[in-house]
C-alpha cells in the first residue's frame, strides 16, 4: 500500500484526517524522528499528515500571556528569537541541545514531547517552565500542561485525532530565571544520561516564592518534582536548602539501569545537575 | 501508484521530480535527479554525509521527504562552485588535504558554508561545534578545520 501523504492548511482539518485514518497515521514536522522509525522499518504509514503547512503552526508569537511556539516551528528558529531567549533561556537552552545544527533546522519541541522519550532534552526545561499543550481535536480544543502529555515511554494521554497545534509558556513576571542542563558522556550528540530543568520566581528580597523542577532520563516519563520545589521556596538558596534539594531529587527517580548511567549514578546526577541548574536559574532571576 | 510531481528550485534552477510519497529528499536528489554528489551514510541523520540546505537551513536530506521540497529551495553541493570556478571552501579542502575518502566530504562543504554564510570568521569552537554533525572516519577532523579557517580568510577578503 502506497503511503498517503497530506498537507492540510488548518489544525482542524489535520485533526479530521488523523480521526478518520484507518491504519497507522503520523504526524509529521520536522520529520526527524519520524523517518529514522520509517526507515527501520519500525512503522510502516499509511497516513503522513505534514503539518508545516498550517499557519498557526508556522511562529513563535509573544502576547500579554506569554509565549506561543508552533508545533512546526524548528528548535533553531527558538535560538534566533532574542525575546523568547531572553524569556525562557533554560527552555531555549534545553530546545538548542537536541542533535547537531542539521537536526535543529527540522526537529521541533513538540515532536520532541510526542516522541514520548523520558531522555527528551526539551522536555524537563518545558514542564519546569510550566508550559502548555494546546490541542485541537475532533471534540474542539483544549489545553494540557506538558506533564500530563506523556504516560510512559513512547505512550500519549492524546486521543486518537488530537494534535499539538502549539506550546505555550506563562507569562514571565519580574525576577524570574530558568535553567536546564544535561549530562551526558561527551560534549555533543548524545541522548541523556540525567538532565534536570528549574525555574524560579523570585520576591523583592531575593528569595524564592515560586519554583518548578523536573527530571529527566531518571523514570519512565520526565518527572514534575514538587519536594524539590517545596525544598527551596522560600529560601535564597543556601547549600543546606540545595542539599534538600538535591535530595528531594534523588528520592523521585527510578532510573533504568543500563550502560549508559547505573541506578546509583543517574539518581546521584539527579541531585547534582539539579543543584546546579538552580544556582543558574536564581543568578538569572536576579539572585546573584 | 503514489508517485507525486514535486516542484523546487534546485541550485537556483526550477526543477520538477516525480517521487513516491514515503521517498526521502536524499533518494530524489541521487537517484531521480542525477545529483549523487549528497550521499547516503548512515540514513538515520547522524554522519551529515547527505547535507543540503532546504529555504537556507542545513538539513539532513536523508530525513526529509521528497514530498517536503515542495516550493522550497534546496541548494546541494552541485551548486557550490561558480563554473568552473571552486568555491574557496573547496578550493581549502584540496590545498590542506581535507579529505580522503571523500564520502563525508559534500556534506562537511554544506555544513562549513552554511557557517561561513552566518559567520565570515569562526573560532576553531564555533567551527567544530557547527560541523559536529558530520562525522568523518579518515581524516581526523583537524585538517577538515584548518581548511575551513583558511577558507574562512579567502572569504573575508572578498
Amino acid at each position: 500500500m502506497a503511503m498517503r501523504y497530506e498537507t492540510p492548511a488548518t489544525t482542524k482539518e489535520a485533526a479530521t484526517l488523523m480521526a478518520k485514518a484507518k491504519g497507522s497515521a503520523f504526524l509529521l514536522a520536522g520529520g526527524t524522528d519520524l523517518l529514522v522509525r520509517m526507515k527501520s522499518g519500525m512503522i510502516e504509514p499509511d497516513l503522513v499528515v505534514d503539518i508545516k503547512h498550517i499557519a498557526a503552526t508556522q511562529s513563535i508569537k509573544k502576547s500579554a500571556s506569554g509565549f506561543r511556539i508552533g508545533a512546526a516551528v524548528p528548535a533553531a528558529a527558538m535560538g534566533e528569537h532574542p525575546a523568547l531567549k531572553k524569556a525562557w533561556p533554560g527552555v531555549v537552552e534545553a530546545a538548542n541541545l537536541i542533535g547537531s545544527d542539521q537536526i535543529q533546522s527540522r526537529c521541533t519541541i513538540v515532536g520532541n514531547l510526542c516522541n514520548a522519550s523520558p531522555a527528551a532534552d526539551s522536555v524537563p526545561a518545558l514542564i519546569a517552565a510550566g508550559a502548555k499543550a494546546a490541542i485541537v481535536g475532533p471534540k474542539g480544543r483544549r489545553t494540557v500542561p506538558v506533564e500530563k502529555i506523556v504516560t510512559g515511554p513512547g505512550t500519549m494521554s492524546l486521543k486518537k485525532g488530537e494534535v499539538i497545534e502549539a506550546i505555550t509558556l506563562p507569562k514571565r513576571p519580574p525576577k524570574s530565571g530558568d535553567a536546564f542542563l544535561r549530562f551526558i558522556p561527551r560534549t555533543e550528540m548524545d541522548i541523556a544520561v540525567v538532565s534536570a530543568g528549574v525555574s524560579l520566581t523570585l520576591d523583592n528580597k531575593r528569595v524564592v516564592k515560586k519554583a518548578r523542577v523536573a527530571l529527566g532520563a531518571v523514570a519512565p516519563t520526565v518527572v514534575l518534582v514538587p519536594a524539590a520545589a517545596r525544598a527551596i521556596v522560600g529560601s535564597k538558596l543556601t547549600d543546606d536548602v540545595l542539599e534538600k534539594l538535591a535530595a528531594a531529587c534523588s528520592a523521585a527517580c527510578s532510573p533504568i539501569d543500563d550502560k549508559r548511567g547505573t541506578v546509583e549514578f543517574r539518581t546521584e546526577v539527579a541531585g547534582v545537575l539539579a543543584r546546579r541548574a538552580a544556582k543558574i536559574a536564581y543568578q538569572r532571576a536576579g539572585g546573584g | 501508484m503514489s508517485a507525486v510531481l514535486v516542484t523546487t528550485t534546485i541550485n537556483g534552477d526550477r526543477t520538477e521530480f516525480v517521487c513516491e510519497t514515503d521517498e526521502t529528499l536524499l533518494d530524489a536528489l541521487r537517484n531521480r535527479l542525477g545529483l549523487t554528489g549528497s550521499k547516503e551514510g548512515c540514513g538515520t541523520g547522524d554522519c551529515g554525509a547527505c547535507s543540503v540546505t532546504v529555504d537556507g537551513r542545513l538539513v539532513c536530506s536523508c530525513l526529509v521527504l521528497g514530498v517536503e521540497a515542495e516550493g522550497c529551495e534546496v541548494n546541494t553541493i552541485e551548486g557550490m562552485a561558480d563554473g568552473d570556478v571552486l568555491h574557496p571552501l573547496q578550493a581549502k579542502f584540496i590545498e590542506h588535504a581535507a579529505l580522503q575518502c571523500g564520502i563525508c566530504t559534500p556534506g562537511f562543504l554544506m555544513a562549513a558554508k552554511v557557517l561561513l554564510d552566518k559567520n565570515p570568521n569562526p573560532s576553531e569552537v564555533e567551527i567544530r561545534f557547527a560541523l559536529a554533525g558530520n562525522l568523518c572516519r579518515c581524516t581526523g577532523y583537524d585538517k577538515i578545520v584548518r581548511a575551513v579557517k583558511a577558507a574562512a580568510k579567502e572569504v573575508r577578503k572578498r
